[in-house]
């Protein structure tokens, strides 16, 4: 019963989570402006983070939560350093 | 690394956590769908904080409860996961929309509100930086 409780649920989180991905890329590959697509983009790594948890419960080991945070690291990263990039022009100044 | 069997989790663990697994995924379908729905720039930078807060909590906290139960002993690594997410968000964000408005500003894009002094502050200092002819009275006497 518990096993079947889990199961189900998480077959709905990885859906609605893969769901949400293919939202952010629709709005990152149709975003109009490159602040929308950077957006998107962050979302997306949220979204895969997120993604990577659910995978964790399933597979019932923790390694899986160093990959996420290591995805969520990078997602910082690479969100500020293209919003520098677009108020000024480059990364590093 | 520790590992479970799903066959360990007792009922109780089991549902309350796929509550919150259930209402983490929700949220963040949610957010996703108004990044998708929403009409301006500055509406869609609000949608996605709904997967950066509960979104993110909700499972977090929903695997810290499976977890926890079906080990025996505390597992909270998934803590640090939700600190530094809870804080570099609003970082992003917000100079994502700094950069945003910078451009559209520039670009004299209607729709976008005007300055306000705190801002001409900040280009001030922006300005400032860029030309080191400035000698820093007289972009203090600039200022109003």
């Amino acid at each position: 019963m518990n096993v079947l409780v889990l199961f189900v649920t998480l077959w709905i989180v990885q859906g609605a989570l893969a769901l949400a991905m293919c939202m952010c890329v629709y709005r990152m590959v149709l975003g109009p402006r490159a602040q929308d697509r950077i957006l998107a983009l962050d979302a997306l790594y949220v979204s895969a983070m997120l993604q990577l948890l659910a995978f964790g419960v399933r597979t019932g080991s923790t390694v899986y939560f160093e990959t996420a945070l290591i995805i969520g690291m990078l997602g910082f990263v690479a969100t500020v350093a293209l919003a520098k990039f677009l108020m000024r022009g480059e990364v590093i100044e | 690394m520790t590992t479970f069997s799903h066959a360990d989790v007792p009922l109780w663990a089991a549902v309350v956590g796929s509550a919150f697994l259930l209402l983490g995924a929700g949220l963040t379908l949610i957010g996703a769908f108004g990044l998708v729905r929403l009409q301006s720039f500055y509406e869609r930078i609000h949608a996605p904080t709904l997967g950066t807060s509960w979104g993110m909590g909700g499972m977090i906290l929903g695997s810290i409860i499976i977890f926890t139960s079906a080990s025996a002993r505390p597992v909270l690594h998934e803590i640090l996961i939700g600190v530094f997410v809870t804080v570099t968000t609003p970082v992003t964000l917000m100079m994502l929309g700094r950069a945003a408005l910078y451009r559209d500003r520039s670009e004299l894009n209607p729709g976008v509100p005007p300055e306000t002094p705190d801002d001409s502050f900040a280009t001030a200092m922006v300005e400032r930086k860029e030309a080191p002819s400035h000698s820093e009275q007289e972009v203090v006497s600039q200022r109003p």
